[in-house]
């Protein structure tokens, strides 16, 4: 009996390496693989065309020292810290009003939505219009109300700015619809007995939403610090990282470093310091969102 | 959900005030006007950069800039949705994005589901070790790999063709992860009475797990499909043929050779985001449950 069963098992697991052949052997050469390869690749020198060489800790000792490497740091960190408050105050508001209303729902969700769904390629190539100095849509409309708009995208102190404000932009409708199903989640009871025991909008607000809607808030925080960090697209196409490398990003250093310059050691050890980075920062999150998530 | 469970319990306990009738609310009307006035106000806001793409891909050139902003082109130039096919090889651009964009999705139709099947409905040594690891690499950003996948690319020929961007793209943990989650709600039952019925391990996956899980595949299928249409770092890196390239490639270096000629930029921008804004019309609901799924389970 204990034999026949002990060759089901056998026969099982055999059918389930089958089933996840495909998928295990995917997941090894093109995920985990390039990750393993990518650090060690770090510690060596290669342009592909001469034989590799191994430099030790050379290339972060370069990172260290280097100027335009700090500077994307400082500029993916700026774009992070703004974009990522903006788009979460922003978003939520919209959800919770969103949340109030009956009619019209999938519309409006569908009208914040479809920027989330362009491609960031076309949709930059729009707002670098919005940013024309002269003819765009932006400065005249900051003209109506007398004030003279700056040279947006080709300015060093506003072109930040202006790929962050495109950006909010792009990612609020996602957000938002994560926003509104965590408050969709919430029993209504909840607000129906707050209600009867005299609660108002305010204390219902502050002592069932923000409490029963902590989870999701941690959970947008977290991947939207994460897909900040990774932002390329727009920089790319609407400033090519200028003016004076004002909106150069980690990103698309790595990019430079790897693909233009074919520095493949320098490139992998720059994709595997914003790992680090991504990972720190989610777990710092993990840790400190602990505290403040209600449930 | 039993997540709100203790809040609701904390709630109830309270001893019930009888209810007198319906809560007279002051201005609810007005409020609800507001809301409505914030939302569609916002909702035209977000439309803009839309409307004036649509706005100026009719338009002629030499109005683009004219003072005050046209809204409405006059004349109305729709000659310039056909000039984007012959100036630019849009049509390549369109049919490279789209066959990418398929293959990809039913790559990882066949890949995650398969793996899915395993992580779900199988038992076998280091199972769930295994899957911690999928787990685990879902926050390695893409951007990682990079590297190494060229270097792999440039060994086996594929860079500069159409193989770099769908084969590593079949792989996908998060995809696997989706679709465990969704084949562990199915019912077990149905396959326990196939299994008396002689069916094979295989049969039961294909004929009676994937047809049930097909909101699941279209939840998958519509993020996939998404993913790839927009990559643009990808085709960047490793394509350089004109011929090859996608709409986002394609897009972005006609942008720049030519920054002048809005009107056709614009023209080739609306009909590259039309497909998706179609797909996401009819699919709403699978794009707000993904979504909301990968939002609430993390």
């Amino acid at each position: 009996m204990a034999r026949r069963v002990s060759a089901l098992q056998r026969a099982q697991t055999r059918r389930a390496y089958l089933f996840l052949l495909p998928n295990i052997a995917g997941f090894f050469v093109f995920i985990l693989g390039p990750a393993v390869a990518s650090l060690l690749l770090a510690f060596t020198n290669w342009d592909l065309l001469t034989p590799i060489q191994f430099v030790g800790l050379a290339n972060f000792k370069e990172m260290a020292g280097d100027r335009d490497f700090r500077q994307a740091l400082w500029n993916t960190v700026y774009y992070t810290a703004a974009s990522v408050p903006l788009s979460i105050a922003f978003s939520l508001m919209l959800a919770l009003v969103l949340n109030k209303v009956v009619r019209g729902i999938s519309f409006l969700r569908a009208a914040y939505f479809i920027p989330v769904i362009s491609s960031t390629v076309a949709v930059a190539i729009v707002w670098m219009w919005i940013y024309e100095p002269e003819g765009g849509i932006l400065n005249r409309l900051l003209s109506l109300i007398g004030i003279e708009g700056p040279q947006w995208l080709t300015d060093p102190s506003w072109a930040m700015p202006a790929v962050i404000l495109m950006s909010v932009w792009k990612n609020l409708g996602y957000n938002m619809v994560i926003f509104l199903a965590g408050l969709q989640g919430i029993p209504s009871h909840l607000y129906e007995a707050a209600r009867i025991d005299g609660a108002n909008q305010w204390s219902q607000f502050w002592y069932i939403t923000v409490p029963l809607l902590s989870n999701t808030t941690f959970f947008v925080v977290i991947m939207s610090v994460i897909s900040s960090f990774q932002v390329f697209d727009q920089a790319y196409v609407m400033t090519k990282g200028g003016p004076a490398g004002a909106t150069m990003t980690v990103v698309y250093y790595l990019y430079q470093n790897g693909f233009q310059f074919f520095r493949m050691g320098y490139a992998a050890a720059i994709a595997w310091f914003l790992f680090v980075i991504v990972f720190a920062i989610s777990v710092i999150e993990w840790r400190a969102g602990g505290r403040y998530v209600h449930y | 959900m039993d997540t709100p469970n203790r809040a609701e319990r904390i709630v109830a306990h309270r001893p019930r005030r009888p209810r007198r009738g319906k809560v007279p609310f002051n201005g609810v009307a007005l409020t609800r006007v507001l809301y409505y006035v914030v939302l569609f106000g916002g909702a035209t806001v977000m439309m803009v950069p839309f409307l004036w793409m649509i706005s100026v891909s009719l338009k002629e050139p030499g109005q683009v800039f004219v003072y005050p902003p046209q809204w409405i082109p006059d004349p109305i130039v729709w000659a310039n949705y056909g000039t984007v096919w012959t100036t630019v090889p849009f049509a390549m651009f369109l049919l490279n994005t789209t066959k990418i964009a398929i293959l990809v999705t039913l790559g990882q139709f066949l890949t995650c589901s398969l793996g899915a099947y395993a992580f779900a409905r199988l038992e076998f040594p280091g199972r769930d070790h295994l899957f911690l690891a999928y787990l685990g690499t879902m926050m390695i950003p893409y951007h990682v790999t990079l590297v190494p996948v060229f270097i792999l690319m440039r060994y086996l020929g594929w860079v500069d063709s159409h193989l770099s961007l769908i084969v590593p793209a079949c792989f996908s943990a998060f995809g696997t992860f989706l679709l465990r989650q969704f084949f562990l709600t199915i019912p077990r039952e149905l396959e326990d009475a196939a299994r008396i019925d002689g069916c094979s391990e295989f049969g039961i996956y294909s004929r009676i797990v994937l047809p049930l899980a097909k909101p699941a595949l279209a939840t998958l299928g519509v993020f996939t499909l998404l993913w790839s249409w927009n990559d643009f770092i990808g085709p960047l890196v490793f394509i350089n043929s004109t011929e090859k390239k996608t709409l986002t490639l394609g897009l972005a270096s006609f942008q720049g050779m030519y920054t002048t000629d809005w009107t056709l930029l614009m023209a080739a921008s609306v009909m590259a985001l039309l497909p998706l804004i179609i797909i996401f019309i009819f699919a709403q609901r699978y794009f707000v449950e993904g979504i909301t799924l990968s939002g609430i389970k993390g």
